[in-house]
This record gives structure tokens, sequence and C-alpha cells, in this order.
């Protein structure tokens, strides 16, 4: 395994139930994503590509196959570890925006760094700063719903990146968001990415794998295609 | 995540729906509340016969005769009668401290009943109570205006007399200037020496429409040369009662000689042993209004339960994402956890504030009576039935998985 390798999953199936009802969402796939890299992996809806975003994410666990996050064996990890995994390597951006309702932004951009145990001050300010990046900060006192869709989608981002994550996973960070609010997510993507940040992006909008430098196509619980497009 | 974080955590979510929380707090401080002021009127009411008792003297025997019990067995209730009675031979031999070595005072007592009449005002006395000085202490019949008369009046039949209260009020206005004055009891003056202290009733009859006079006097002018109605004891100590009730049935017994076959023609009453009666009557009553209370208190445990789980599933979503954002499975347990702890210890601490509010007042007519220790228990046990109520819907909320906690709609 290179050194340099981010995420690597080998032969991952899923499974969900079981003997006539069981849904195979995962029927083998194996990845690679070296740091930097700037993923998108497509798929129609029940390809199996959320069920892949979250294993990567440690969201979920295979149900047979081995996931190797940053050099370490994601199933050997307690759970305590995992969330420490999730807390620290990985930053994730949903759909659904999927803030804490009635919280401000801030307070919001601050948990993850209260979960790293970082102390109140340095919190403060590393929320405001990940805010700034996305060019929110003068809403942090806003609660979610006092926000706009594209609004909503910055703070979840300023969220992702406060703890300085190696991998950024989008689940669909579009699909909520009218074109104006896309650009501006994409191409805060952009950005992020030329800072040298791992980023996956799962969308089935070609516009949206377009940005990225590497398609991996999903379907039916298989990679159908892996190439780089950019 | 620190304490201070976890708190801050607990507070936004309890907050997050006001009227909830302050209806599950309302609950838990009922119960909490209930507990207190329960307990307090309990042991409220419980000092007040304490009180009473002890206003009437916790040393104190009373010996009085059941008349002539064993008189009709033989047939001769007459002389049975007078051999049973008691004499002031009797009393004077129980003072006698070779006979009885517990017993500290005794003072004999025959009652009757007489119009007091002051010129024109006349005052029925429902109990004149002929008897030695020894009978104030004993008793715990304080004179307050004036002296008590001295054994040296009651040798010499002094016409002199204590008034009760009412008594005295009745027949003075003012109490006070009663002293000094002559009254007329029944057709014999007497000087009035004394106004006695306001006694708190201990029955149906009002212990200050009394007046006291010596025993001797009263043989003399009222009620004749018969037995005595009553002796009263007063024991050497609250500890030595019952060797000197001992002692007394002894040496009563002795000198009427009553067969041993007979059970004892004397009645003897402990005070001691009515306050214990009582004081366990008083027990038995607070422990029950306390478990009613309690019960009242797991009822808003069982609120705050509820609550919690309304909670943790209307915030499994947001348990999902805090997962996500790294949020260990302690840290989901501790802010549940906390906040079951605030919701019940906010309750416990406004039930506190209410019970000490409303302990001020009196109660069906019971002054109730604070026990501290109710407070801290009252409190304590909210805190647990927070941690004890909240710990299901807690564990429940932390051992949820993140992708199934996200996927909650």
């Amino acid at each position: 395994m290179a050194a340099e390798s981010v995420i690597e999953i080998r032969e991952v199936t899923k499974t969900y139930g079981q003997g006539e009802t069981a849904v195979h969402a995962l029927r083998g796939v194996s990845l690679r994503i070296e740091a930097g890299e700037y993923v998108a992996v497509m798929g129609s809806s029940g390809s199996g590509k959320s069920t892949l975003m979250n294993i990567l994410g440690c969201l979920d666990v295979p149900s047979r196959g081995e996931y190797w996050l940053d050099g370490s064996d994601v199933a050997r990890l307690s759970e305590d570890q995992q969330a420490l995994v999730r807390g620290r390597k990985i930053g994730f951006i949903f759909q659904s925006f999927n803030l804490i309702p009635r919280t401000t932004a801030l307070a919001n951009v601050e948990l993850p760094l209260t979960y790293a145990h970082l102390r109140r001050g340095e919190r403060r300010k590393r929320a405001n700063r990940a805010l700034e990046l996305v060019g929110l900060a003068d809403r942090t006192g806003h609660r979610p719903n006092e926000l706009s869709g594209g609004q909503q989608q910055r703070v979840a981002i300023a969220r992702a990146l406060a703890t300085g994550p190696r991998i950024l996973l989008a689940d669909e960070p579009t699909g909520n968001l009218d074109a104006h609010s896309t650009d501006e997510v994409l191409g805060m993507f952009d950005d992020l990415h030329a800072d040298g940040r791992t980023i996956i992006v799962i969308t089935h909008e070609h516009d949206v794998a377009a940005r990225a430098r590497r398609l991996v196509q999903v379907s039916d619980g298989r990679i159908v295609s892996d190439e780089v497009t950019r | 995540m620190s304490p201070r974080d976890l708190m801050g955590a607990a507070l936004r979510g309890l907050t997050a729906n006001k009227l909830r929380s302050l209806l599950t707090v309302l609950g838990v401080s009922i119960g909490v509340g209930a507990v207190i002021v329960l307990v307090a009127v309990g042991n409220g009411s419980g000092k007040a016969v304490q009180d009473r008792l002890e206003a009437m003297g916790t040393n104190l025997l009373t010996v009085s005769t059941t008349g002539g019990g064993g008189g009709f067995v033989r047939g001769q209730a007459g002389p049975a009668n007078q051999q049973y009675s008691l004499t002031l031979d009797d009393a004077t031999a129980l003072a006698d401290k070779n006979l009885a070595p517990d017993v500290a005072s005794v003072a004999p007592v025959m009652t009757s009943s007489g119009t007091a009449t002051n010129g024109d005002t006349s005052y029925t006395v429902n109990q004149v109570i002929g008897t030695t000085p020894a009978y104030m202490p004993a008793t715990n019949t304080p004179v307050q205006i004036g002296s008590s008369f001295t054994q040296a009046d009651v040798d010499t039949s002094q016409r002199v007399i204590l008034l009760g209260q009412t008594a005295a009020t009745e027949l003075f206005t003012r109490p006070a200037s009663a002293v000094g004055q002559t009254i007329k009891l029944g057709a014999v003056d007497f000087t009035v020496l004394g106004v006695l202290a306001s006694k708190d009733s201990t029955g149906f009859n009002d212990p200050n429409a009394t007046a006291i006079v010596p025993i001797t006097t009263l043989r003399a002018t009222q009620a004749g040369y018969g037995a005595l109605s009553q002796i009263v004891v007063q024991a050497a100590g609250q500890d030595r009662v019952d060797t000197a009730q001992a002692e007394v049935t002894q040496l009563l017994t002795a000198r009427h000689q009553v067969p041993a076959t007979e059970t004892s023609p004397f009645r003897i009453t402990n005070s001691a042993q009515i306050l214990q009666t009582s004081q366990d009557t008083a027990a038995t009553f607070t422990a029950l209004l306390a478990t009613v209370a309690a019960i009242s208190l797991v009822v808003g445990g069982i609120g705050v339960t509820n609550i919690m789980l309304v909670t943790v599933t209307e915030r499994t979503r947001e348990i999902g994402i805090r997962k996500a954002l790294g949020a260990r499975r302690r840290t989901i347990l501790g802010q549940f956890l906390i906040e079951a702890t605030l919701l019940s210890l906010i309750g416990g601490a406004v039930g506190v504030g209410a019970a000490l509010i409303v302990t001020r007042f009196q109660l069906a007519g019971v002054q109730p009576v604070l026990v501290p220790s109710s407070i801290g228990l009252a409190l304590g046990v909210s805190a647990a039935v927070g941690l004890f109520f909240g710990s299901m819907p807690a564990h429940r909320a932390a051992g949820l998985r993140p992708i199934d906690a996200l996927r909650h709609e």
C-alpha cells in the first residue's frame, strides 16, 4: 500500500437484511484514493454510491472487505476511535445540510471542535475563521431557519472544514441548491482542492462531476468505470 | 467535551422546547414539594402533640383508683371502696424517699367545682383543685403573676387561691389586677395569691378555667374529708419514670393490702408512655404522608423518562449529526443524562422553594415543621430520579449507529 493513499478499500461488500430479502448494496468494491485527489462518484439512485460514501465516512461498516483509512484498518478501531476519526480526519457535507436546528451558525461550526476537545477561545477563533472562509462572517449569530439553502450549505462546509480534516466527503452537496448557490459551493470545492485537500463528491449531476479530476461510476453495487478526467 | 460544554449543550436542548421542559419540571417539583410539605406536616402534628404532653409534665405519674373493683367480688362494695381509696397518708408514704427512692415529689389532688364571685361578677370554676405546692412544678403549671402558696399555707389551711387565666380574666378582666384581691368561692372568702400561666389544651376542657387552693382548705371549706381524686407523682428523672411507677404500684398494693390474685385497683397514667405512643403515632402518620408524596415523586420521574424518550426520538437525526461530527458515545450519553438530571434538579429546587413558602402557613390546622433532612433527601432523590429515569433514553440515544440516526426522518 502506497504511503500517500488516504483511502483504500478492498473487495468491500455491504448487504442489508438476510436470506431472500437481502439487498446487496455493494458487491465487491475496491478503490484507492490518494491524498489531494478530487474524486466524483456518480451513479443513479440505488446504485450503492451513498452506501459507499457512508462506509468511507465510517458512518457504516462493511459486511465484508477491508477499509484502510490513512494507514489504519478501520475494522479494528473501537467505536470511540471511529468517532475520533470522523471528527478529526473527515469533514461531512450532506445534501440536506444537517445543521443542528435552533442553534446558531457559530455554535454549529464549533460543534466538531468541541468534540475534538479544543478550548473555548480556540474554538471560537477557528469557527469564526471557517465562517469567514465561506463568506458568512456576518451571519454567525443566525440560526439555520434564518439562512437560505446556499448559506446553510456554506455553514455546513465551514463546519466540515473547522477541524482541518484531510478528507472532505460530500453527499449530493448541491442537490438542494439553486444554480447560483451550486456554483458558489463548487467554486469553494475547487479552492479547497487547490489547497491540497482530498475531496470526494457523490452526485448524479454531470456538471458537478465534471469539476472533479477523477470520475468513478457506480452501478448496481459495482464500480463500472474509473477514469481521470482532467 | 468539557463539563461546561456538556452543560451548555444540555441547556440548549432543554430551552429548545421550553413549555415541555417546564411541564416536566413542574411534575418533579410537585413530587419534591409534596415530600417536603407532607413530611413537615406530619412532623408538625407530632411536635404539636409532643408540646402539649410536655406541657403536662413528662416525668408525671397520675395515680387514681378504679373505685372498688375488688369490692364486688366480695359482695361488700362500700368497705371495699374505702379500702382502695387514696388517702393523704398514701401521698405522704409515696413521698418517703426510703419507700420510693425514684419519686421526686408527690402532690395529693382533690377536685371540686364551685362558683367564684368578685363583687357582682361571678364565674363557675369547673375545676377547683385542692393540692400541695408540689403540684405546680410537677404538672408544669407555673404561677405567672403573684406567687404560689406554701406548705405552711397548706398546714394551716389558709384561704388562699391561685386562679387560672380564664378564671382570672372572667373575674377581673385584667388577670394582673387579681393578685391581692379577695374573691368568694362558694360562701368562703379567698385571697388571690397568683394567676397561673396559660396552658395549651390537652383535651376538651379549658385547662385555664381552674383554680387551685391548698388541699386542706378545700377539704375544710368545699369537698369534705372524702377520698383523694388522684395523687400526682413526679419521677426523679425521665429515665426513672418506669421504676417510679413500679415503686408506686408496689407501695400502694402493700398499703391497701390488695390480694395478689386481684388486678390492681390503682390506675397509674404514665405521661412518658403517652408521649411515646403519640410520637409513634406521629411517626407512622409522617411515614404514611411521605409514602404518598414519594409516589408523586416517582410519577414525576416517569414524566422525565417520558419526555426524554420523546426528546431522543425527536432528536435522533441530531444525534446522528453529532456522531458524524465526532461525538463519542459517552458524550451523547452525558448530554442526555445531564438534560434529564437538570430537569429533575430544577424541578427539585422549585419544589423546595415552593415547600419553604407553603410550610410557613398552617395546613389543616397544623403548623408544619420542616425537617432539614427531608429537603436534602428530596433534592438527592430528584437528582437520582433524573439519572435513573433519564438513563434509559440516554442509553438509547448513545447506542444509535450514526448511519441509522442520520437516516431517521
